[in-house]
């Protein structure tokens, strides 16, 4: 990572512009709902985990009442499991039933689409929520499917060859999103969409 | 991983992957839609030439539970019945196109001898006096459910003692399990009257006793093993009730185990031979949490056969082999 050019890797976000951006999707999920009521956040493993704890807690600041947060794991729902060798599984917890909840899915960057597609498969085979919405630190666009997100952090323009990475503090040690060039790295990391 | 058909070919972090995979596979029993989608589109093939209900049962659930089309072969009623060969048999079940065979039969390394064959995974299911893999790593993982009660994190069983009660010579859930729980670390203690125990037992990986009362109160967990009644015959040991009285978890004997020792039983359990029905019930006593776990671990398993890429050789491998 350290010997990439200086205009090859840029910084989007930084730690307090992330800060903010959640403090805003906060006050935004909670608007839509009109409170808390209901409301039930399903981070996709491994960042947008760590994300719906963050929303989770800063909707608690704001209602001054404890927003349940979980984990929903989508590996085995994906359409590419053929195209590699045997994907890890990640934890899946549900803090309440969803049968009934307004679920919010939380993920780091929305791409293609085909992970929330995936997640919208698993949430159907846990339950029937009353409503669905989407949460997302970044928008990168270039869809592959109808899907769009209700609460963006921050919409970003990208090359379809630009790998956007979301770092964050509990699980990297630093809180930034950065844009870089895929040919700029010397190993080519297969980007989570 | 290809095949699986050892429990010796097993490293440390695939135990452990594939033990916690297991825990997330447990989930789905108490789902509303117990299925995944994970293996849409692959076949398994149960192939069985002896009587099974729990292993063949299990495979069948966590086949299907992953969304693969399960089939169940078994020698009654098949073509084996007329006197077909193993190789034609596992030829013709692999030809029709399956991705898995899952196989159990009566001579030991017949699974292994499959797997030299066709291009399938292979799953050892039980093969003759040999292993039982998937037996040893739900029990492995049944064990690390109970310990991590008390020790809430445990990773692997450094420091644990686990007695193998009963008829080691012939048992292949003792073999797969002294070789899997040694890989975890544990001390493995087998406890047979002589006449049960196999020759060259001393190389094996494990202690070795002929007092049960010796070893109950020393250990965190016992596994019992079925008494096959075939061996009855074999002048193996006197009568029943002479065993019992040697080897049998009986009441009294549940009484030396310490606080919150384990209580394992592969099944089926002949009641009032090798474990008293006080034991079988008992608090401590994870029978039924055994045939839970068998799911789970299977699930898992095929998952990580199966979940990913086709990697198996490029078409025209074969007639290259031939060539050769």
């Amino acid at each position: 990572m350290t010997d990439l050019g200086a205009d090859s890797r840029r910084i989007v976000l930084d730690a307090d512009q992330i800060a903010r951006a959640c403090a805003r999707m906060a006050h935004q999920i909670l608007e839509a709902n009109r409170g808390a009521e209901g409301l039930v956040l399903l981070g996709i493993p491994t960042r947008g985990v760590v994300l719906a704890e963050r929303l989770a807690k800063a909707m608690a600041d704001v209602e001054g009442v404890s927003i349940p947060a979980g984990a929903l794991d989508v590996t085995m729902y994906r359409d590419d499991l053929r195209r590699q060798p045997t994907r890890p599984v990640g934890h899946t917890h549900l803090p309440i039933e969803v049968d009934d909840a307004v679920v919010v899915l939380v993920d780091d960057v929305l791409f293609s689409g085909r992970t929330v597609r995936a997640a919208l498969d698993a949430l159907g085979d846990l339950g029937r929520p009353r409503a669905v919405r989407l949460a997302v630190l970044i928008d990168r666009g270039h869809r592959e499917l109808p899907i769009r997100a209700d609460h963006v952090g921050k919409n970003l323009p990208t090359a379809a060859d630009e790998r956007v990475s979301v770092r964050l503090e509990e699980i990297d040690g630093v809180n930034e999103v950065t844009i870089t060039r895929e040919g700029a790295l010397d190993h080519a990391v297969a980007g989570r969409i | 991983m290809r095949h699986l058909l050892s429990a010796a070919d097993l490293k440390l972090d695939e135990i452990e992957t594939i033990m916690d995979l297991a825990e997330e596979m447990s989930l789905v029993q108490g789902r509303p839609v117990k299925k995944l989608p994970a293996l849409r589109g692959r076949t398994v093939v149960n192939l069985f030439f002896e009587d099974s209900t729990r292993t063949r049962s299990s495979f069948e659930i966590a086949g299907k539970w992953l969304s693969a089309d399960v089939i169940n072969v078994t020698a009654k009623g098949s073509s084996v019945s007329k006197g077909e060969s193993l190789r034609d048999t596992v030829l013709t079940v692999a030809a029709m196109g399956v991705d898995a065979l899952v196989i159990r039969h009566h001579a030991s390394g017949a699974p292994w001898q499959a797997s030299q064959w066709i291009d399938a995974h292979v799953l050892n299911a039980g093969d003759g006096t040999h292993e039982h893999p998937t037996q040893a790593l739900l029990d492995a993982f049944t064990l690390r459910r109970h310990f991590r009660t008390t020790e809430p994190g445990l990773l692997d069983f450094s420091g644990k003692r686990i007695a193998i009660v009963g008829d080691i010579t012939h048992s292949r859930v003792a073999r797969s399990n002294v070789l899997l729980l040694n890989t975890l670390g544990a001390q493995v203690i087998l406890v047979a009257p002589p006449t049960l125990l196999p020759a060259g037992v001393d190389s094996w990986a494990a202690a070795v006793s002929t007092d049960l009362d010796e070893v109950l109160p020393v250990v965190d967990a016992v596994m019992m093993l079925r008494v096959q009644r075939e061996r009855m015959s074999g002048g193996y040991f006197p009568t029943s009730r002479e065993y019992t009285i040697g080897y049998g978890l009986t009441l009294p004997r549940l009484r030396m185990l310490q606080e919150g020792a384990a209580i394992c039983h592969p099944g089926p359990m002949n009641r009032g031979l090798e474990i008293s029905a006080e034991a079988a019930d008992a608090a401590n006593s994870l029978v039924l949490d055994q045939v839970a776990a068998g799911v789970s671990i299977r699930m898992s398993i095929l998952y990580e056969l199966l979940g990913g890429a086709d990697d198996s050789p490029p078409p025209g491998h074969r007639e290259a082999v031939v060539h050769a």
